[in-house]
């Protein structure tokens, strides 16, 4: 009976796969033969030639399945995959971030007049989707693929599908990323995707979803743990910001450019709506499953608070959803705007500190493992600069405080706080334990994870107390006028003051680089090493298997 | 999964009982300290949103007990800067050089005003304090390709140099290598010559056969402009040959570079952006940077359009801006 359900449930999974390919196949090709511009004609032969590759792959997998993937009670190919996605993106993404604050801090050396494409306008937005939805998106989706089948003593739903939410995202990203250079976008922050980009991660986030929902579905556990709550609550959101967000009319369905549904101010919250609630549920509720899963795990201890962990996580749903007009303070936005995303982004202040409590206080009794386990130390640090992020950000949502810290690079300050300190730390952190535990190795060198976490922190303290120096000394100059009501400073002015703290931010960019190829070498040695580790208890193929 | 409670040895907490791939959870209490500072935030918000614009509503919005109002006030402090400013932009339009020195409320005003503008729209290219760069010329020394004057300096930014205003002050140096309007080595020649005549020859060292070859070509290709002593025309905007100041670099390859290119420099017409009372202050701070001169009792023909009433306000429909 096994043999035969297995054997047909992967038939429709493969035949619906082939369609959803073969159908994005020829768009692609109708797209690239009509396009209106070049731009759009590259594109299209770019998504051909990848589902070209995703059709070759399917009837690959079908024809010659990988019989480790039957035997093994977990799917981890995918996961695997998703580590090396990540890793890779990772490093992409960070040596564009060093490139353009290369870029602002040495014009005159990187400002490459016979390759417009490669200037700040174009690299600015590769950069922040690289790092943001190439990394942080593949590894949110390796580690929740791996958390729910752990936590749910699930196999993965679908079979394959979850294999077309891998690639399929990748196809996202090098749409997203080749699109950027050509000089496509929708104009709009961290949702500057085209239509036609946009609909095929619709389509992906669905299946990524279905797959998710599937796996918890079929769950041998009485009830769901906390980490799948909250990768939950990122998916669901996620999908919901996306479509509404990039509501739009193309002007043509063979060109890339379209128009918002929204217009004017409406289309500004709208905007924000999204943004701060992709920080919110992208960059904090996704992590935060990583982090309910992975300290705990790594520390070997209990969570600190079932009650916070419930509380906390409501109160976060709750309010995250209210405080983007934040970003709009002093704008068109009519005032009662402001007051509510102000007020909603104070009473944030405690829920998200919640998930910090959590996570440090889940150290309880293990606390000297932060002496000798240097990737549980990456974890918890991860955890603090979250607790400094959630502090900061209710601060500057307070209008008085935006008043000076809007528009200056405060702001680039505090979004690098919580990128590199929390969402990239607890993302190395997970990455070191799932390529020990996947491919079942032990950690090949110590001494390299801890130049990784030092010289990353260093790169960190760098970064963000350069900004805030630079942020507020622009803020004071922007806003410093004369006994006549005229400006005391040009904006050149301000411009040459931040010289020396952009240098000191590309430094920090630099040193954080260079600790995540440290990483790379470190977990490609951890992986093709002879070293075994122990295999943990929970992958050893059990009953559950038999069962099926 | 184990629906055990269990005590924990480290923390002597109980656990909830539950487990996942062997994480347990702890059934702590809410930490008292974290509930009463969420419960005093959403007091905060309660009663900001009793004082402040807050809640939408069918119609309208809680305008909040305080009756505060962005949009009242902002409109509130631009109407407070522009009674203090206007009268006082009103005076400088309608006042000379003397005037505004001779009025030191006057002339601290017109130079804050002088300075703001400068700062944002000129610094960009003429540097702080007007020093210059490569192709942007000095403002605060003593030598004036347009003149400098206030009326002239006045009517330089009004009109602009090479710009799109009708009026603009324009000239053409042409580029006698690019176009091989001279050979090379009688660029070189010429160059010599201009080196020869002028102050740089102490530190160049002009060749002596060079220089007397192209003093024959200079007088036939450039001191229609740059006159015969090589002193300049301000008519022409022929800047003079004979100081050791160069617009494009003073050195030997710079000066040659200059003669085989002619390139000339582009300043926008800053009419139709700015009213008199504003160009006024703009002229002042120029002119005070270290080198203006006195207003000439007989103004040059170029300078009569800047005397005659200017248009403000109206100027763009005249001048266009691309």
């Amino acid at each position: 009976m096994t043999a035969a359900v297995g054997k047909q449930e992967w038939r429709i999974d493969a035949l619906a796969i082939l369609a959803i390919i073969v159908l994005g196949a020829f768009y692609a090709l109708w797209g690239a033969a009509h396009a209106t511009d070049r731009a759009f004609a590259i594109q299209m032969w770019t998504a051909l030639a990848a589902f070209l590759f995703g059709g070759a792959m399917l009837i690959g997998s079908v024809v010659r399945p990988n019989p480790a993937d039957r035997e093994s009670r977990y799917e981890n190919g995918v996961i695997k995959a998703g580590v090396i996605a990540s890793m890779f993106w990772g490093i992409a993404g960070f040596l564009v971030g060093v490139i353009i604050a290369a870029q602002l801090a040495l014009p005159n050396i990187f400002y490459f007049e016979d390759f417009g494409w490669l200037n700040f306008g174009r690299l600015r937005p590769l950069h922040t989707n690289a790092v943001i939805f190439a990394f942080g998106g593949n590894v949110l989706i390796a580690t929740s693929f791996y958390v729910v089948q752990r936590t749910c003593r699930a196999r993965l739903a679908g079979g394959l599908w979850s294999w077309f939410v891998f690639w399929g995202f990748q196809l996202v990203i090098v749409l997203a990323g080749t699109g950027y250079l050509l000089g496509i976008t929708q104009g709009r922050e961290y949702a500057e995707l085209p239509w036609y980009t946009d609909i095929w991660l619709t389509i992906v986030w669905v299946a990524y979803l279905l797959v998710f929902l599937g796996t918890i579905w079929k769950r041998q556990e009485k009830h769901i743990y906390v980490a799948n709550w909250f990768y939950l609550a990122f998916i669901v959101t996620i999908a919901m910001l996306h479509i509404v967000n990039n509501l739009a009319v193309p002007v043509s369905f063979s060109g890339w450019f379209s128009y918002s549904l929204f217009s004017g101010v409406q289309d500004a919250l709208t905007q924000w709506w999204y943004g701060h609630n992709a920080v919110g549920f992208f960059l904090t509720a996704g992590f935060l499953g990583i982090m309910y899963y992975f300290i705990p795990k790594q520390a070997d201890r209990p969570v600190y608070s079932y009650r916070l962990s419930i509380i906390h996580f409501w109160a976060l749903i709750f309010l995250y959803i209210w405080a983007g007009p934040h970003h709009l303070h002093y704008t068109a936005l009519p005032q009662w705007a402001q007051s509510l995303g102000a007020t909603f982004s104070i009473m944030l202040w405690m829920p998200s500190w919640g998930g910090m409590i959590n996570g440090l206080m889940t150290l309880s009794g293990a606390w000297d493992k932060l002496r000798t386990d240097p990737v549980l130390r990456m974890l918890v640090v991860s955890v603090a600069f979250y607790g400094m992020s959630t502090f900061e950000g209710p601060v500057m949502s307070i209008r008085a405080v935006n008043s000076l810290s809007h528009y200056t690079d405060w702001t680039i300050g505090h979004v690098h706080s919580g990128a590199l300190g929390w969402v990239a730390f607890v993302s190395f952190g997970a990455l070191y334990c799932l390529t020990m535990w996947l491919w079942k190795k032990r950690q090949v060198s110590h001494a390299l994870v801890e130049w990784h976490f030092w010289l990353s922190t260093l790169g960190i303290v760098l970064y963000i107390t350069s900004m805030w120096v630079a942020g507020i000394m622009q803020g004071l100059m922007w806003r410093a006028y004369n006994e006549f009501g005229f400006l005391e400073y040009s904006f050149v002015e301000t411009v040459e003051a931040m010289h020396p703290y952009y240098l000191i931010r590309a430094l920090g960019g630099v040193l954080f680089l260079v600790g995540a190829l440290i990483m790379a070498y470190n977990l490609w040695r951890t992986a093709t090493g002879k070293d075994p580790a122990v295999e943990r208890a929970a992958d050893v193929p059990a009953q559950a298997v038999a069962a099926e | 999964m184990a629906d055990k409670r269990e005590r924990d040895e480290v923390t002597g907490t109980d656990t909830t009982g539950h487990e996942w791939d062997g994480i347990k959870e702890l059934d702590t209490p809410l930490p008292r300290w974290w509930l009463y500072i969420f419960y005093a935030s959403i007091l905060v918000s309660v009663v900001y949103w009793v004082l402040m614009p807050a809640w939408p509503m069918v119609n309208g919005y809680t305008k909040g007990i305080l009756g505060f109002s962005d949009r009242v006030n902002v409109a509130a402090d631009i109407r407070d800067l522009q009674s203090a400013r206007t009268p006082m932009f009103e005076r400088l339009a309608n006042a000379s050089a003397t005037d505004i020195a001779a009025d030191p409320e006057l002339q601290e005003f017109a130079r804050a005003a002088g300075e703001s503008v400068f700062g944002d729209y000129c610094r960009t290219c003429h540097g702080a304090g007007g020093a210059g760069a490569p192709g942007y010329p000095v403002l605060a020394d003593d030598v004036w390709i347009w003149g400098g004057s206030m009326a002239d300096i006045e009517h330089t930014l009004r009109v602009g140099i090479r710009a799109d205003h009708p009026d603009t002050r324009t000239s053409m140096m042409p580029a006698f290598g690019r176009d091989n309007l001279l050979t090379p080595a009688q660029i070189g020649d010429v160059t010599e010559f201009v080196i020869s005549i002028s102050a740089a020859n102490s530190r160049l060292d002009a060749n002596n056969g060079a220089a007397a070859r192209g003093a024959v070509i200079y007088q036939e290709q450039c001191a229609a402009c740059h006159g015969v002593s090589g002193a300049g025309d301000r008519a022409f905007g022929a800047p003079s040959l004979v100081d050791d100041l160069w617009l494009y670099g003073g050195s030997r390859e710079e000066i040659r570079r200059q003669i085989e290119l002619g390139r000339g420099g582009v300043m926008p017409s800053w009419e139709a952006r700015f009213d008199s009372g504003t160009l006024r202050a703009l002229a002042y701070y120029v002119h005070e940077m270290g080198g203006g001169e006195p207003d000439a009792p007989a103004a040059p023909p170029a300078t009569t359009d800047a005397a005659a009433p200017a248009p403000t306000q109206d100027a763009p429909a005249a001048a266009p801006l691309r």
